[in-house]
């Protein structure tokens, strides 16, 4: 928590444009103390702190919904980007734009959320029919075809016309500059919700672990968890989508460092991602900012260089185990 | 089946199947047939009687042009482009062992998109050297996704999530190019993406032709061990295949194709992944069957093309669109039969 707090504090502070700490003290209490530094005061308190919120609300809901995908697949490869559930949203919010002509979010993200859910239950049914069960290769494999079938018709229907392209573009890097305080507020109660859901659900994900038929001899209501966890997942990864673009490899990655500080067992590793996670989104969004000045590396751009390196490593142990 | 016919030359023996044969034969006439019609219906009608003048060298200058210098080019290309991605996709499902181990699936299509772009908008190249960037995006990227899963262990199994990974990579460098470029060039860019055959001329057709002169034969002869080794490591080499050498090398070509006709049309999704699993159903053989798989690729991209030129006429989709959609419930219906089947 404290570290969470402290990386808050760093990117609000720490930015394309210097801005000394006294100054940034001074605009959290709210006054500019001296003329020449109000400019500064206005640029702390109208672009990075709801830059800063909208990267600890977005980090919340990847690191969370990446840990009850973990959970519910029991895939140490499932993540949201990779299953497709981003390709899912944004294709539908550019539908959403271009066709539908609808520019709030508060309308489109109804829109991220039945994209999210569609694209994951063709990803779910496609991985996991068969003899043998979802294997980790198989709903990675069939994700990654979703996704690119999703691609192709998201490009399509952007390039239809230049000003939805050019907002698409800037979208689709996973940008937390978005710098505007309604984004945040229309994804707080999904996600709000989409929390509490997901930490409701620890002690029933604990069962399924254990396999199905145990579970049902501990007495878990399968079905139950199962679809309350795609609900779960759905609202994360969908307002996610919906307010800062598709930022791959948060949610894959965060659990699996949730893991080796707390071991398996969900009720602690759900609550230690949720923290984890925006840690490391905002740690993301600054480094771009300090790596790439004057200009910057989008927080998703950051996070894709990352993450890939860590789904690498999963991979290329001996085995992979399924959680 | 088993009727056989062996066809001997020096270093090469085929055994073909006559239903092979015959589906293939089949295949190439559908694919020749499909293409005139999509010259001759698409926009501006040219009657096949006037079209057999322009060819013999007659003709209205206008509908010479036409003919001549937009739908010929265009037709041809697809044809070559849709053969090199249903080949490539041959020799990657046959070595992945997998039905979604298809170029376009594990990111080396992305690694020559990527190329292709940081050359278009980062260096200002021009056509040519797009194609180049391509072939070198393409090919680096195999050769990273092959040494990065050779470190785990080597399985083939493991070329492919690794190139998943690598892949969503590439997407963000994609990405991250195209939010930086001035909006024209993005999208001008982006359209190429998405794969399209829109202005193309005679160029693309020569490169990708000669291209394919020299590999796919190299390629046809590596067939046989390319089936062995589809046994398993162990018995491929117990008949006298030398996997290690084999294996690179067919990866290396599959991916040379592959990136050619990426460098010609831009990345056209499953064209790769779906123009085999169509040809292995057609021969009702298990076999890989490169040829057959070739042939299915141009026909599936010469219909995709007339599709993509009809469908919001006189707006033009560009081509990955309708491969893309087409192929997704396509892809959708294949897994869950097969695995339904338990097979894998």
């Amino acid at each position: 928590m404290a570290a969470l707090a402290a990386v808050a504090a760093l990117s609000i502070a720490v930015g394309t444009k210097s801005i000394p700490l006294g100054t940034v003290l001074d605009a959290l209490d709210g006054r500019a103390s001296l003329p020449e530094r109000a400019q500064d005061v206005q640029f702390i308190v109208e672009l990075r702190i709801p830059r800063t919120l909208l990267g600890l609300v977005a980090g919340i809901a990847l690191g969370l919904g990446g840990a009850l995908l973990q959970a519910l697949t029991r895939n140490p490869l499932a993540e949201s980007g990779i299953l497709g559930l981003d390709a899912g949203a944004a294709a539908a919010v550019v539908i959403a734009i271009q066709v539908f002509g609808i520019g709030s979010l508060t309308g489109y993200i109804w829109f991220a959320f039945a994209g999210a859910a569609g694209a994951f239950t063709v990803v779910y049914l496609l991985g996991s029919r068969g003899r043998s069960g979802a294997s980790p290769e198989r709903l990675a494999l069939a994700g990654a075809a979703v996704d690119a079938a999703l691609f192709a018709v998201v490009y399509a229907i952007a390039l239809l016309d230049s000003s939805t392209f050019d907002r698409y573009r800037l979208w689709m890097v996973g940008n937390l500059a978005t710098g505007d305080l309604s984004v945040l507020y229309g994804v707080l109660p999904f996600v709000t919700a989409g929390v509490l859901l997901a930490l409701a659900l620890g002690p029933s994900l604990n069962a399924i672990a254990l396999g199905e038929d145990s579970a049902r001899a501990l007495g878990a209501n399968l079905n139950r968890t199962r679809v309350l966890s795609a609900v779960a997942i759905t609202l994360l990864c969908g307002a996610a989508t919906a307010a800062v673009g598709p930022i791959a490899f948060v949610g894959l990655a965060v659990p699996h460092i949730a893991r080796t500080i707390v071991g398996p067992d969900q009720r602690w590793l759900l609550p230690y991602s949720l923290v984890l996670a925006p840690i490391l989104l905002l740690l993301a969004d600054v480094a771009g900012r300090l790596l790439a000045r004057p200009g910057e590396l989008q927080a998703g751009i950051v996070t894709a260089f990352l993450g890939a390196p860590v789904f690498l490593a999963i991979i290329l142990r001996r085995r992979i185990v399924p959680l | 089946m088993t009727r056989r016919l062996t066809v001997r030359a020096p270093g090469v023996a085929l055994r073909l199947d006559p239903r092979t044969i015959g589906v293939t034969a089949l295949l190439v006439v559908a694919a020749l047939a499909a293409g005139a019609w999509t010259v001759t219906a698409v926009g501006v009608r040219i009657p096949y009687a006037d079209m057999v003048e322009i060819l013999g060298g007659g003709g209205r200058r206008a509908d010479r042009f036409i003919l001549l210098d937009l739908r010929l080019p265009r037709v041809s290309l697809a044809l070559l482009a849709g053969a090199a991605f249903g080949l490539s996709g041959a020799v990657f499902q046959s070595l992945s062992r997998n039905p979604l181990g298809s170029p376009d699936v594990i990111g080396f299509t992305t690694g020559a998109a990527t190329g292709a772009v940081v050359a278009i908008l980062v260096l200002g190249a021009g056509t040519a050297g797009a194609a180049t960037g391509a072939v070198v995006g393409g090919i680096l990227t195999a050769a990273v996704v092959y040494a990065l899963a050779a470190l785990g262990g080597g399985a083939i199994r493991r070329l492919v999530l690794v190139g998943i990974g690598v892949s969503a990579m590439l997407v963000a460098v994609n990405s991250y190019v195209l939010s930086r470029a001035r909006l024209d060039e993005a999208q001008s860019a982006a359209t190429w993406l998405v794969g399209t055959l829109n202005g193309r001329t005679w160029d693309s057709v020569r490169l990708l032709g000669i291209a394919l002169l020299v590999l796919m034969p190299l390629l046809l002869m590596l067939s046989r061990p390319l089936g062995m080794l589809e046994l398993g490591d162990d018995s491929a080499h117990s008949l006298g295949v030398r996997v290690r050498r084999t294996r690179p090398l067919l990866v290396f070509l599959a991916v040379a194709v592959c990136a050619v006709a990426t460098a010609a049309t831009g990345p056209v999704v499953f064209v790769a992944l779906a123009a085999p699993q169509i040809a292995r159903r057609l021969t009702g053989t298990a076999a890989p069957q490169l040829v057959p798989a070739a042939v299915t690729g141009a026909l599936v991209m010469v219909l995709s093309d007339f599709a993509a030129q009809r469908l919001l006429a006189p707006a033009q989709v560009p081509v990955g669109v309708i491969t893309g959609a087409v192929g997704g419930v396509y892809l959708a219906w294949v897994l869950s039969v097969q695995w339904r089947r338990g097979s894998q």
